[in-house]
C-alpha cells in the first residue's frame, strides 16, 4: 500500500532523472487540506427554536477526531426536558408558520440553504472529515455536493406536491423526529430534512453522538438563512436522547437511519402510537460479478463498493459474489488494485482510506474479522502501515467464504470484503437473496438482458448495474426485510413525509 | 494483402512475444481473441479517470513530475509548412529546453515527417535525443502497403530511431483484423532496429472496447509502443483512452512478460494535464512505466508550460512567456 503522506525522495536535481526516471520512485508529497478553513468553537449548544443553548441540565460530551483521537470540542447532551422544548418549538412553528406557508415560500428557504451548502462546501467538508475520519476527497466530492443536491431537488418539489401522484392536496404529518447515523453525517441530515421541510413538516433532528458537528453547522446555516425559529431543531446526544425523541408523544413521524438492532427497538417503541415510521437499516449487499463483466471496471466497483467511506456504508457491497470461472482473475486483480490504495491522514487530498469512526466500531470490526479467521476463511490485506494514533483498520479481503460464515451473514460495517463464488445465474440469485437484509445489490455483466432479469429477481431496494454506490437525489433509496422500510430520495421520498 | 501474409509467415525476431501461426492471424481467429477480451465500461472508465484526476501533486512530487514529463516529451512538428530551419530550431530546443537552466533534462525525442529525418538526425547528433518519424501515409494511412513500407524505409534509412505508424482504421472498423495485424508486422520488419510506435487514432475507433482491442492487436503484432493519436483528429488523447491503453499494456505484460510503452499525443498543452497522465501511468500501469522508455507525451506547446511551472516551483514566481524560447 502506498503511504499517503510521505515526502518525495530528498533532492530536487533534475539530473538524476535524465537516464531513467523510472529508477526513482515517485512519491506524492503530502497535500493536506487546511483545517483552518473551519473555526471549531470550544463548546456547542443545542439548536432549539432558532437559538443555540446549553442542555437544561448542563450535560455535555466530547467529540473527537477519530484519525488522531484528539478532542475537537464539547457538545451539549440533550435530555428529556430539551426534547420537550424542541418538540414544542417544532409544533409551534408547524402550527403558526411552516404549515400555513405556501410551498413556493418554503422552497425559497430550501434553495437558500442549498446555496449556502455550496458556498461553504469547503468548510463543511473539512469539518466532516475532522469529526468523522473519512477522506477529504469523499467529503469534498460526495457528501457535501450530494447534501446540497438533496436540498435543491426537494426545494423544487415544495410547490408541486399536488403533482407528486398523491392526490390533489397531500398534507404533511406535523412534527418529524429524525435520528441519523455517523457514517454520512451531513448527507443523512439532508436526506431527512430536505423532503420533510419541502412537504411542510417541521423537524427535530438528532445527529449521531460521534459526529454532531456538521449538523450543528447546518443549524447555523438555517439560522443565517432566516429559517423561521423552530422549523429545524438539532438535539445532540447519545442513544437515550434519540430514544426520548422517538418516544415523545408530540412527534407525528419518526425517521431513523442506523443499525437494525436499534431500528427494531424504535419499531417496538412507536407501535400502536399512530406515529408514522420509516427505517433505513443495515445491509449485507451482494456485488455480483459475472464472467463477461468489464473486469477492470468491476474491480473498481468492488473497491468502491466496500472500501468507500471505510465500508461504513449500509449499502456497501460487502459480499462479493464472483462467478467461479473468473474468481481467480478477479481476486488477483482486486489485490493488485488494493495495493495502490492510500491509507492515512484523512485531510490529505490523496488519501483513499481514512479512519474508522470510533473505538467501539473498530472493536466490532476486529471481533468479526477474528471470527472470519476462526471459521476458516483466508484473510488478506495489502502491506500497510497504520498510523500510531487514532482508529484504523486496513482494507481486508476474505476469500474462501461460504454462506454459513458469520462474515457472510452479519453486517461488519467496515473495510472488510467477503468473497464467495457461484456457478450459474440462478445460484447467484439464490445466494444474493439468502440474507435477512435487502438494501442493495450490484450486477457486473456486459449482457443487458441478464441485468434486467437479475434486477427483477434480487430482493434489494437498490440494484446497481455496472456501477456501485452511486447516489442521486432523484433516485429512491431504501430496503427490504431487515434493511427497513420506506424510501428516501426521489418522488417516493416525499411519501415518507406526506399523510397519503 | 499478399505482402502482409508474407510478412506474417516470415520468422520473427525473438522479442515478439506472441507468435501465432497463419491460422491464428485470420480475421476470424483474431476476432476470437480480441472480442474475447473483457469489455470496457465507458461510464466506469470515465469515472476512474476523473477520480485519478483529483490527485493533488505538490512540492517535491510536482518538481519530480515536471522533470519526468520533460524527459518524456516527443517534441513534435508535423505541418505542411515544416522546413529544415524550423526542424533545426526545434531540435535545438529539444537538446536544451531551457537555456537559462541546465538542470532541465533534454526531451526524449523529436518527431518529424520522414523527409526531414535527415535534418533532425544531424541537429540532435550526440545529444541522446532520439529522432522519431511518422510514416505509413500519416495521418490517414490511406495508401497501399507498398507505399507505406517505402515511407517507413525512407524514414529508417534517413536515420530515424523510432517510427510512428498509423493503423488502417478502415480495415479495423470493417473487422479485417488480419489485415491490420499483417500490416503492423510488415512495418515492424521494415523498421529493422528502429522502435515502432503504433498509432491507433482512438478518436476514429469509437467505443473504448475498440481501443482495448486495437491496443492488443498492435501489441500482439510487435509494437514497442502504442500511441493514442495523430494529433490531426479530434478527440485526440483523453484520460479514459489513456487509462484503457495503460491497463492493456499492464495486462499484456502480465500475459506475455513483454513491456510495451504507451504514448499519448494530441491536445496536451498544460503541465497540469501532463501530470494527470503521469498519475494515470503510476496508478494504472504501475511505477515501472514511469520512464521515457515506456511512456511518452507527444506535444509541442506543452514543453514551455512544463518549463514555466518548473521555474515557478523552484523560484516561487512565474516568469512571463517571453522568458521561455519559442522554439
Amino acid at each position: 500500500m502506498a503511504p499517503a503522506s510521505r515526502s518525495a525522495a530528498p533532492g530536487k536535481s533534475a539530473s538524476g532523472l535524465v537516464a531513467d526516471p523510472g529508477e526513482r520512485s515517485w512519491q506524492y508529497a503530502p497535500a493536506p487540506e487546511s483545517r483552518h478553513v473551519v473555526a471549531i468553537a470550544p463548546e456547542y449548544g443545542l439548536f432549539v427554536a432558532g437559538e443555540f443553548r446549553p442542555a437544561a441540565d448542563g450535560a455535555t460530551f466530547v467529540t473527537v477526531n477519530p484519525a488522531t483521537e484528539e478532542p475537537l470540542t464539547r457538545v451539549a447532551a440533550a435530555g428529556a426536558a430539551d426534547v420537550d422544548a424542541a418538540v414544542a418549538a417544532a409544533r409551534t412553528a408547524y402550527d403558526q408558520v411552516w404549515g400555513p406557508m405556501p410551498g413556493s415560500e418554503r422552497a425559497k428557504y430550501l434553495y437558500r440553504i442549498a446555496r449556502q451548502l455550496q458556498e461553504r462546501a469547503r468548510e463543511f467538508a473539512v469539518l466532516e472529515t475532522l469529526d468523522n475520519g473519512k477522506p477529504i476527497k469523499e467529503s469534498r466530492d460526495v457528501d457535501i455536493p450530494l447534501a446540497a443536491a438533496h436540498f435543491f431537488y426537494y426545494a423544487g418539489w415544495a410547490d408541486k406536491l399536488e403533482h407528486a401522484g398523491f392526490g390533489p392536496d397531500p398534507r404533511p404529518f406535523g412534527v418529524a423526529g429524525q435520528v441519523i447515523p455517523w457514517n454520512f453525517p451531513l448527507l443523512m441530515a439532508a436526506w431527512k430534512l430536505a423532503p420533510a421541510l419541502a412537504a411542510g413538516n417541521t423537524c427535530v433532528l438528532k445527529p449521531a453522538e460521534t459526529t454532531p458537528l456538521t449538523a450543528l453547522l447546518l443549524a447555523q446555516v438555517c439560522q443565517e438563512a432566516g429559517l423561521p425559529p423552530g422549523v429545524v431543531n438539532v438535539l445532540t446526544g447519545a442513544g437515550d436522547t434519540g430514544a426520548a425523541l422517538v418516544g415523545h408523544p408530540g412527534v407525528n413521524k419518526v425517521a431513523f437511519t442506523g443499525s437494525t438492532e436499534v431500528g427494531k427497538q424504535i419499531a417496538r417503541a412507536v407501535a400502536g402510537t399512530g406515529k408514522k415510521l420509516t427505517l433505513e437499516l443495515g445491509g449485507k449487499a451482494a456485488n455480483i460479478v459475472f464472467d463477461d463483466a468489464p473486469v477492470e471496471q468491476a474491480v473498481e466497483g468492488i473497491v468502491n463498493g466496500i472500501f468507500f467511506n471505510q465500508g461504513h456504508v449500509c449499502c456497501a457491497g460487502s459480499r462479493l459474489l464472483v462467478q467461479e470461472s473468473v474468481a481467480d482473475v478477479v481476486v488477483a486483480r482486486l489485490k493488485r488494485r488494493l495495493a495502490t490504495l492510500r491509507l492515512g491522514d484523512p485531510l490529505d487530498k490523496n488519501t483513499d482510506i481514512g479512519a474508522i469512526n470510533s473505538r467501539p466500531q473498530l472493536d466490532k470490526i476486529g471481533e468479526l474479522t477474528k471470527a472470519g479467521e476462526a471459521e476458516g476463511a483466508q484473510r488478506w490485506s495489502p502491506p500497510c502501515e497504520l498510523p500510531d494514533r487514532g482508529y484504523w483498520f486496513p482494507p481486508t479481503v476474505f476469500t474462501g467464504v461460504s454462506q454459513s460464515h458469520r462474515i457472510a451473514r452479519e453486517e461488519i460495517f467496515g473495510p472488510v470484503l467477503s468473497v464467495l463464488t457461484f456457478r450459474t445465474p440462478d445460484e447467484a440469485v439464490a445466494k444474493a437473496n439468502n440474507t435477512p437484509y435487502g438494501l442493495s445489490a450490484g450486477i457486473w455483466t456486459d449482457k443487458g438482458s441478464r441485468i434486467l432479469w437479475l434486477a427483477q429477481k434480487l430482493r434489494a431496494g437498490v440494484v446497481w448495474a455496472n456501477t456501485y454506490n452511486r447516489f442521486d437525489p432523484a433516485s429512491p433509496f431504501g430496503g427490504y426485510q431487515e434493511s427497513g422500510y420506506g424510501r428516501e430520495g426521489g418522488r417516493h421520498g416525499l411519501a415518507a413525509y406526506l399523510n397519503v | 494483402m499478399s505482402v502482409g501474409i508474407e510478412a506474417v509467415t516470415r520468422p520473427a525476431p525473438e522479442r515478439w512475444a506472441i507468435e501465432p501461426g497463419d491460422l491464428a492471424t485470420s480475421d476470424a481467429a483474431l476476432r476470437q481473441v480480441l472480442h474475447g477480451l473483457p469489455g470496457v465500461d465507458e461510464v466506469g472508465a470515465a469515472q476512474r479517470a476523473a477520480g485519478l484526476a483529483t490527485r493533488s501533486i505538490k512540492k517535491d512530487a510536482k518538481l519530480q513530475a515536471l522533470d519526468m514529463a520533460v524527459a518524456m516529451v516527443d517534441l513534435t512538428t508535423l505541418e505542411g509548412a515544416d522546413t529544415p530551419g524550423k526542424v533545426r530550431a526545434m531540435c535545438a530546443k529539444a537538446r536544451q529546453p531551457d537555456p537559462g537552466d541546465h538542470g532541465v533534462p533534454p526531451v526524449a525525442a523529436v518527431c518529424v515527417y520522414p523527409d526531414l529525418v535527415g535534418v533532425a538526425r544531424q541537429a540532435v547528433a550526440g545529444s541522446g535525443v532520439a529522432v522519431a518519424s511518422v510514416a505509413t501515409a500519416f495521418p490517414s494511412g490511406r495508401a497501399s502497403l507498398a507505399v507505406k513500407l517505402a515511407d517507413v524505409a525512407d524514414a529508417v534509412s534517413a536515420g530515424a530511431d523510432e517510427v510512428d505508424m498509423v493503423i488502417d482504421r478502415g480495415a479495423f472498423l470493417a473487422g479485417r483484423y488480419g489485415a491490420v495485424y499483417a500490416e503492423i508486422r510488415a512495418v515492424r520488419e521494415a523498421c529493422g532496429p528502429a522502435h515502432l510506435k503504433v498509432i491507433l487514432e482512438t478518436g476514429e475507433l469509437g467505443p473504448l472496447d475498440n481501443v482495448a482491442r486495437a491496443s492488443w492487436l498492435a501489441m500482439m503484432a510487435g509494437a514497442d509502443f502504442i500511441k493514442t493519436s495523430t494529433g490531426k483528429v479530434t478527440p485526440a488523447a483523453t484520460p479514459p483512452v489513456a487509462l484503457v491503453m495503460l491497463a492493456a499494456a499492464r495486462d499484456f505484460e502480465e500475459a506475455t512478460g513483454r513491456r510495451v510503452g504507451v504514448k499519448v499525443a494530441g491536445g496536451i498543452r498544460t503541465a497540469k494535464d501532463a501530470i494527470r497522465y503521469l498519475v494515470l501511468v503510476n496508478e494504472v500501469a504501475g511505477p515501472a512505466w514511469l520512464t521515457p522508455k515506456l511512456f511518452r507525451i507527444g506535444a509541442s506547446t506543452l514543453l514551455n508550460d512544463l518549463l514555466m511551472q518548473r521555474s515557478k516551483q523552484l523560484t516561487g514566481q512565474y516568469a512571463g512567456p517571453d522568458y521561455f524560447t519559442l522554439d
